[in-house]
């Protein structure tokens, strides 16, 4: 595991798995004092991730439309309006959109840099730099000069990324960018691309770095070709890397809201998704919509997460 | 695709054929130098936009150099940013010292001195890093109130420290796994308890993994937006808040809102720079467990 994701951090001593204390020194007195020190952060993180999530499912299912306490138990009631809601789908539709957008981007874009620079290129600091600077960007910050260069004027008043393409000629490329109705929130997954290809370079590369060279030269003496190499020696020993890369990115990307935020405001219709509809209904006061937005959102999230952390629980357990 | 098939034959160094080697080569760089432009075009507009004069600054204009270059609305941005950083420094410092020092604790427990159940309790923690935070929000922003925290920097360092717990444990879980279990083992023989061994043993050889969890910290609580929007107004607001009611706002002041941006982006910029190796080291440790 360790040796697919190597940390920059170096590991003191060799990296091997400790033994179980425990099985050492057989007895009570040996994890009293554990479970007190952890003890803050087990009650910290039991109240404000599992009680909040339990209260906020309890605040969803109730008849709660305004600042004034609930008016009763309403069941699914606030989910059923959810989904027969047609802003609602379409908000769902452009997550789906938007998150299949940034993932193929991201890694495809991510991917061929860390191939680019798996074998020494000249001045690949620089340009692993360079490719990696967003990353250290809020989107905020980013936002401000997204929302020009994704200005949809075109023609004569155009600007930004229209603009540029006008200068070079290749006007059939400017579009009305996040404010096209059917695929606007594509335009969103640009900045996010531009912002995260570098960090799946960064674990890529990390990936590359990993196989060891004699796999490689094996490989070679046994008369592979460079695709054989890649194809039976190289991919699969990058498979982990990628499966942690849809992860990150994946979660990342179900989560999107201040780049819409700060791009396209919170009330535009074209770009809006689940996490920017939670933040409208909250300011209006309608608690259990908001509640029930994000139950959905953390349910979409958990069909990602919970197998990833069950396999990692299971991992752990084995050795 | 040309690119495709050139890269192979740029990586396999012993395929014979000069020629072909040295074509390879320069795709190689063409496709690395076009990408890095590319990457580096929205900082060139950021760049040369704040530079600019009010009637100078308009869309049109975005990729020209400035007529004058001129610093007013640098100016600007830093009257309307200059509060927000100061109070973004004040959430964010104490923010992620203080996670990252209840998150050692935690690595230390869960890798070198377990109890029965601490796999369970660690997944259990680490679910805590994936959650979208939209679905706590409504009863966090009640029970916030109600545990009396004011608005605005108190507020933002309790979010901060609760909501970065899960990260900073994984990672000095992971940097502590890779400790040498006999150095703990013989501390023990010698009679010191937990703390002891905490405190002699495993914090001096720290300081790597405190690095990177300070940075990633400090990195994701400055650039957080969303807390800041529930917990925060513009009064009391960080950085992000007081940048994007700055650049959304009806003045349409572009050198401004450019330079504000590069502005709030300088601490984090400098942290990236000074320390790019463990910020990479951060985001391994982000992605996975070890």
């Amino acid at each position: 595991m360790s040796s697919t994701v190597p940390s920059a951090v170096k590991r003191p001593g060799r990296s091997q798995r400790p033994r179980r204390p425990r099985g050492r020194r057989p007895g009570g007195r040996g994890w009293v004092a554990p479970v007190l020190l952890i003890l803050p952060t087990v009650i910290v993180i039991g109240v404000f991730v599992y009680g909040l999530i339990g209260s906020n499912i309890h605040t969803s299912l109730q008849d709660r439309h305004n600042i004034g306490p609930s008016q009763g138990f309403a069941g699914l009631d606030n989910y059923r309006d959810l989904f027969t809601d047609d802003d609602f789908i379409y908000s769902l539709r452009n997550l789906l959109l938007y998150t299949a957008t940034f993932l193929v981007g991201t890694l495809s874009l991510g991917f061929l840099w860390a191939w680019l620079l798996e074998r020494k290129a000249r001045g690949e600091s620089l340009f692993r730099a360079i490719y990696l600077f967003p990353m250290a960007v809020s989107f905020v910050a980013s936002g401000v000069v997204w929302r020009w260069l994704l200005n949809n004027a075109e023609g004569d008043r155009a600007s930004g990324l229209n603009r540029l393409f006008e200068t070079l000629h290749l006007d059939f490329l400017q579009n009305p960018w996040w404010t096209n109705e059917r695929w606007g929130i594509l335009a969103i997954a640009v900045p996010a691309i531009w912002q995260l290809s570098g960090y799946v370079m960064a674990l890529f590369l990390a990936g590359f770095r990993g196989i060891p060279e004699e796999l490689r030269e094996a490989a070679r003496i046994d008369g592979a070709s460079e695709w054989q190499l890649y194809r039976h020696v190289i991919f699969p020993q990058l498979s982990p890397v990628a499966l942690s890369a849809i992860i990150i990115i994946g979660h990342m990307s179900l989560k999107v809201f201040d780049l819409i935020m700060a791009i396209a405001g919170q009330t535009n219709y074209t770009t809006q998704v689940p996490a920017t509809q939670m933040w409208v209904e909250f300011t209006r006061g309608d608690y259990a919509r908001s509640a029930a937005i994000g139950t959905v959102l953390l349910l979409i999230v958990a069909i990602l997460i919970v197998p990833y952390l069950v396999s990692t629980y299971r991992q752990e357990r084995r050795q | 695709m040309t690119t495709t098939e050139a890269i192979p034959a740029a990586v396999a160094s012993r395929v014979p054929g000069q020629r072909s080697r040295g074509v390879a080569r320069t795709i190689k760089y063409v496709l690395l130098i076009g990408f890095a432009l590319v990457v580096l075009l929205p900082a060139y507009v950021l760049f040369v936009t704040s530079f600019k004069g009010i009637g100078d600054a308009t869309p049109t204009n975005a990729w020209k150099l400035p007529e004058s270059w001129e610093t007013a609305g640098w100016v600007r941005a830093w009257e309307q940013l200059g509060p927000a950083l100061g109070r973004t420094f004040a959430m964010v410092i104490p923010a992620s010292i203080i996670s990252s020092v209840l998150g050692s604790m935690n690595g230390f427990v869960l890798s070198k001195w377990r109890f029965p159940g601490a796999d369970v309790v660690f997944t259990l923690i680490l679910f805590g890093m994936f959650i979208p935070y939209q679905a706590v929000m409504v009863p966090l922003v009640q029970l916030m109130g109600n545990l009396g925290v004011p608005s605005g920097v108190p507020s933002l360092i309790v979010l901060h420290v609760v909501y970065g717990l899960p990260i900073t444990t994984l990672i000095f879980r992971n940097y502590y796994a890779g400790v040498p279990v006999e150095l703990v083992e013989a501390a023990r023989v010698d009679g010191a308890g937990m703390l002891r061994t905490y405190a002699s043993i495993i914090l001096p050889i720290s300081a790597p993994a405190f690095v990177v969890v300070l940075m990633w910290q400090f990195t994701s609580a400055w650039n957080d937006y969303l807390f800041a929007l529930f917990f925060s107004t513009s009064q009391n607001g960080p950085v992000t808040i007081a940048l994007n009611f700055l650049a959304s706002g009806q003045l349409q002041d572009y050198s401004a809102s450019m330079a504000g941006a590069l502005i709030a982006s300088v601490p984090t910029l400098i942290i990236y720079i000074l320390l790019g190796r463990y910020f990479v080291g951060g985001l391994m440790a982000g992605s996975v467990k070890g």
